[in-house]
């Protein structure tokens, strides 16, 4: 994939909202991506670094991205994760972004950006 | 003089000297936080020069060249009364004047800091008063340093260096753990009390295991593997058992063993849990994106070893182990 390709412009592309604590978001750069709902899909199927995509909004997904180490998590369709969620996502490090779009679209538009599965 | 002093920040707002919110203390780097619990005696220069009212101009440019400082305060009957400094020199040139008397070009309203004051405040009154040094005294106003921003500096960076090789050692002596101690057989046990339908702790005890292992020097590899097995065991124990259970880890230095226990409600046909994709999670359960059928299975892709031991009405025990290559936490080569 195209290496210069930064969580940033992803974000900027994309206009997903940031929903965690500032970081320097030019420094990270997405290696693939992982789209699931099912929490142990995501834990057998995404790698470090990868972004996940989902429609879960809950505290859960907070501890699974903290384990596999994932650069970030885009929530789609506008779902809310709550207060909780937001200040554990904090305290581990983990992003979370939101978009109004369903996950078919960012999953699409992430691909043609060029974030992909490195075989 | 009266001795009596005002509290310092720290005594008054506690340890870090200033009211802080639980946000606040997220934000607080290393350096703001050393800034209040380092003491201008803990950096300023103590060895002073010093001159009196009737000394001559001539005598204190000697001074200051001699030992390349660039001011130093002025003591009468064992007080201070003020600093004389190479600008103050600078303005007696000026008007041809170096045979006058320090008295008369010293700066008299001075700007001291108590030697018990937090760096914190003596930052705020270099900023407050624009001087570059400022004289330190005791509680009984006594002269007993001077202190720059230079002196703050070297405080700082000489402190966090200090805590850098502190950290160092404490990473050190977790990952030499097992070559420190010498038994037949050392083993590390951590145990969690993992509660039933507790969703909102769901994944700390597995975040803290992950952390533990890396700690101890653990590949990061195989880190990831325990988290992932033992994130899906700790989230049985919370969607299916009826009072929750004990999860527990055991490190050694060539296996690393995970187990839950609890005690109900069992199952009743251990081969039909293992088939991926069955589950008996509720509706509500499975919304929250649990319950795919695939737990077992990916527990059984990342370990070495599983077992299930099962009663219905009784509990159930889950045994998980990977075996760690011998360079791992630099453990014994006896594997």
């Amino acid at each position: 994939m195209d290496k210069n390709m930064n969580l940033q412009q992803i974000i900027d592309r994309l206009n997903l909202t940031i929903l965690t604590g500032p970081r320097d978001f030019a420094e990270i750069h997405p290696e693939g991506g992982y789209t699931s709902d099912l929490l142990s899909c995501v834990m057998a199927g995404a790698k470090s670094n990868h972004l996940w995509i989902t429609l879960q909004a809950h505290l859960n997904i907070v501890a699974v991205a903290a384990l596999l180490e994932v650069a970030a998590i885009i929530i789609t369709e506008n779902a809310k994760p709550d207060a909780a969620t937001i200040s554990k996502a904090n305290e581990q490090g983990i992003i979370l972004l939101s978009t109004p779009k369903q996950t078919f679209e960012i999953d699409g538009k992430l691909w043609e950006m060029g974030v992909r599965i490195q075989e | 003089m009266c001795p009596t002093r005002t509290p310092t920040e720290q005594e008054k707002h506690g340890r870090r000297g200033r009211p802080i919110t639980d946000r606040d203390a997220n934000e607080i780097n290393r350096v703001e936080e050393l800034s209040y619990d380092l003491k201008v005696r803990d950096v300023m220069t103590a060895k002073l020069f010093t001159t009196t009212p009737q000394a001559s101009l001539f005598d204190v440019l000697e001074l200051l060249r001699l030992n390349r400082i660039s001011g130093v305060p002025v003591i009468q009957d064992d007080e201070l009364v003020g600093i004389i400094s190479i600008e103050d020199i600078v303005r007696a040139m000026e008007r041809n004047d170096l045979t006058e008397l320090v008295g008369q070009y010293m700066t008299r309203a001075l700007a001291t800091v108590f030697n018990y004051d937090s760096i914190y405040k003596a930052m705020q009154t270099f900023a407050e008063r624009k001087v570059g040094r400022l004289p330190v005294v005791d509680e009984t106003n006594r002269l007993v340093g001077m202190i720059t921003k230079g002196d703050i500096t070297r405080g700082i960076l000489t402190a966090l260096q200090k805590d850098y090789k502190e950290e160092e050692v404490r990473r050190y002596r977790a990952s030499h753990l097992f070559e420190d101690i010498i038994s037949d057989r050392t083993t590390l046990v951590l145990r969690y009390n993992i509660k039933a339908h507790d969703f909102t702790h769901g994944g700390n005890a597995s975040s803290n295991i992950k952390r533990a292992l890396l700690r101890l020097g653990a590949d990061p590899q195989i880190a990831r593997r325990c988290g992932i097995a033992v994130y899906e065991a700790e989230m049985n124990l919370i969607i299916h058992t009826t009072h929750g259970g004990i999860l527990k880890l055991e490190v050694e230095p060539h296996r690393i063993t995970m187990s839950t226990t609890d005690d109900g409600p069992g199952i009743s046909d251990v081969n039909q849990v293992l088939q991926p994709g069955y589950s008996t999670a509720t509706e509500q359960v499975r919304e929250m994106g649990f319950g795919a059928g695939m737990g077992l299975v990916n527990i059984k892709r990342c370990v070495d070893s599983m077992d299930i031991e099962s009663t219905v009405g009784k509990g159930t025990k889950l045994i998980m182990r990977i075996h760690v290559p011998t360079e791992n936490f630099n453990g014994r080569k006896d594997g």
